[in-house]
């Protein structure tokens, strides 16, 4: 039996949409080349370097330093504190503002969305700056409550834990409302409706139904929040003010001022791979298209 | 009060069972908001101590800003700083836009395996901790002298706006049907010209806010650039960085006042534009 018209011509036609999927992925290649010479290429560098000892040959010593010392023990220690601290804080702030904004008219939780993005939008060293401002010995908290007779002596609220912790609960909130918001909107009120109409009480309605559909978008902003958090440098390394050592602080002054390369990229490693192990086990759980953002 | 009792939802929820929520929510959002507004009147006080209300008005913290040309002591250039950090954003939008705009094209059109493979790579400048990108960039820069250069923070910013670009032109086309594009080939328009008069047009808004968007980034960048930049290319927020790190100048505030206009008008433009967009 010869072989069709028809069929030849799927042939051609399958193959010419072949070219032109090919002539598109074409258009990606400017973007490739710029990730890999700037993030695969340079990344791939300090994984190298992470390996090479002070005498310049191969060498765990690095990565041994690391164990062994009680100094890096306590980096990790405090950025795993902060971040889970933060994400914790964040998570009790967020998720009652995330359902307050759900439940409001488009226009009011529009409204409110405004006050969730402008911190958003505006640049993090000068919220930095204005914590720092609002917070010190002198400043506004302390002047209020000494006035209202809450306190006699100002309390230090910054250079230190407490004062790093403020900021960057305020810096990540948004990070944690957004996706969570998004889900919430989501939601079928009728879910709701349906489980008061079979008895449930209000508080039952909302820890049965609403709750376990909330836990995606949940999820979602808890993982970006903490991430985010693991890497930090800036606030830290401001309102800490020299007290909270976290892993990011370290790598500078690694580089900036013992020019210990090795040191540095031995940490940023074991930065990324958590950091990855972290999103890889999420992406399992949540979808990554929710992630993103700046630190 | 009456209006306590009134049902919130349709649910047996009142407002008094939800008045707890109310106050909280409010409370929380007071927090959020007000850091950004606060240095906008400490910004005019007249005291070298910020204090709030200012008990004296001044300009003097602007005068500070907008006259430092060629201070001495190094990082005090505001006015040279700010035209490093302008130059390099505006250039950024150059640079990211039409390669993430070609790439979210190419995509999108492209196969959906290879598509899935790819996303990954090309968002991994958000994923992967930005200090370990910013030591990565500096430890590359060194080797081809490209440190305290404008290429090589375009670059860096660049890398970062990408996948902001990516993602935005990539949901802007979700909703775009490619068959106007085969209608106006068939018709004998090369690729180039099917691609600038029919898909162009209609996706132009999400391209301007995506631009818009790669400005902010730049412009707002710190770990980057303070790694990358420095010397007479340094930018205004490592130069904001390093003053806040060593001593609280009101100078600060008044630059954090321009930053937020700066930020809230772009944000504005970029919403308008996403509502004009959708309309399309």
């Amino acid at each position: 039996m010869a072989v069709s018209e028809g069929q030849l011509n799927a042939a051609a036609l399958k193959a010419v949409a072949r070219t032109e999927r090919r002539t598109f992925m074409g258009l990606t290649i400017p973007y490739l080349v710029m990730v890999i010479a700037l993030i695969v290429i340079p990344i791939g560098w300090l994984f190298y370097l992470s390996f090479i000892g002070r005498d310049g040959t191969f060498s765990f010593e690095n990565y041994t330093r690391m164990l062994e010392s009680k100094a890096y023990l306590r980096i990790f220690i405090t950025t795993f504190k902060i971040s889970i601290l933060t994400t914790i804080i964040c998570a009790m702030l967020g998720y009652p503002l995330a359902y307050f904004m759900s439940q409001l008219s488009q226009r009011w939780a529009n409204i409110c969305m405004i006050g969730v993005l402008i911190p958003f939008w505006t640049s993090l060293l000068v919220r930095t700056y204005a914590w720092l401002v609002l917070l010190q010995k002198r400043g506004l908290v302390n002047d209020m409550a000494i006035d209202l007779g809450l306190i006699e002596e100002p309390i230090k609220f910054v250079h230190n834990t407490s004062g790093t912790l403020i900021g960057m609960v305020h810096i990540m909130l948004p990070f944690l409302i957004l996706p969570l918001y998004a889900n919430m909107r989501a939601i079928d009120q009728n879910c709701l409706k349906a489980a008061s109409s079979l008895g449930a009480r209000p508080s039952y309605a909302f820890w049965t139904v609403f709750f376990p559909l909330s836990i995606p978008g949940l999820l979602a902003g808890l993982l970006i929040v903490f991430v985010l958090c693991l890497g930090f440098y800036v606030t830290p390394a401001v309102l800490g003010g020299g007290k909270v050592i976290m892993v990011a602080m370290k790598i500078t002054s690694n580089i900036e001022l013992y020019f210990s390369w090795g040191a540095a990229s031995a940490l940023g490693v074991v930065l990324l791979v958590v950091t990855m192990a972290i999103l890889f086990a999420a992406s399992k759980l949540v979808s990554l298209d929710q992630l993103g953002g700046k630190g | 009060m009456s209006f306590l009792k009134r049902q919130v939802s349709e649910t047996q929820i009142t407002v008094k069972d939800r008045l707890w929520l109310y106050i909280f929510s409010g409370i929380v959002l007071f927090l959020l908001i007000i850091p950004s507004l606060i240095v906008i009147p400490m910004s005019f006080s007249d005291s070298q101590y910020l204090e709030f209300p200012p008990k004296a008005l001044s300009l003097r913290w602007y005068e500070n800003y907008f006259f430092s040309w060629k201070v001495e002591n190094g990082f005090n250039d505001w006015m040279g700083a700010t035209r490093t950090s302008i130059l390099v954003a505006v250039l950024t939008i150059f640079v990211a836009t039409p390669i993430g705009t070609m790439a979210a094209y190419g995509l999108s059109n492209g196969s959906p395996k290879m598509r899935k493979i790819m996303f990954p790579l090309m968002i991994s400048p958000l994923m992967v901790p930005v200090i370990l990108v910013a030591i990565g960039l500096f430890y590359f820069f060194v080797q081809f002298r490209m440190v305290n250069s404008i290429l090589g923070l375009v670059l860096g910013h660049s890398l970062v706006a990408l996948p902001l670009v990516l993602i935005i032109v990539l949901s802007a086309l979700k909703n775009y049907d490619m068959n106007q594009e085969k209608v106006a080939r068939s018709m004998g328009a090369t690729r180039l010209r099917a691609f600038m008069e029919i898909t162009l047009p209609q996706i132009k808004f999400s391209i301007i806010s995506a631009a818009l968007v790669s400005f902010l980034t730049s412009f707002d960048e710190v770990i980057i650039s303070l790694f990358v930049s420095g010397g007479d290319n340094s930018t205004i927020t490592r130069s904001m960085f390093l003053a806040l790190r060593d001593q609280i100048d009101p100078t600060i505030a008044a630059i954090s006042t321009i930053l937020i206009i700066i930020s809230s008008g772009l944000l504005l433009l970029t919403q308008l534009l996403g509502k004009k967009g959708a309309k399309k």
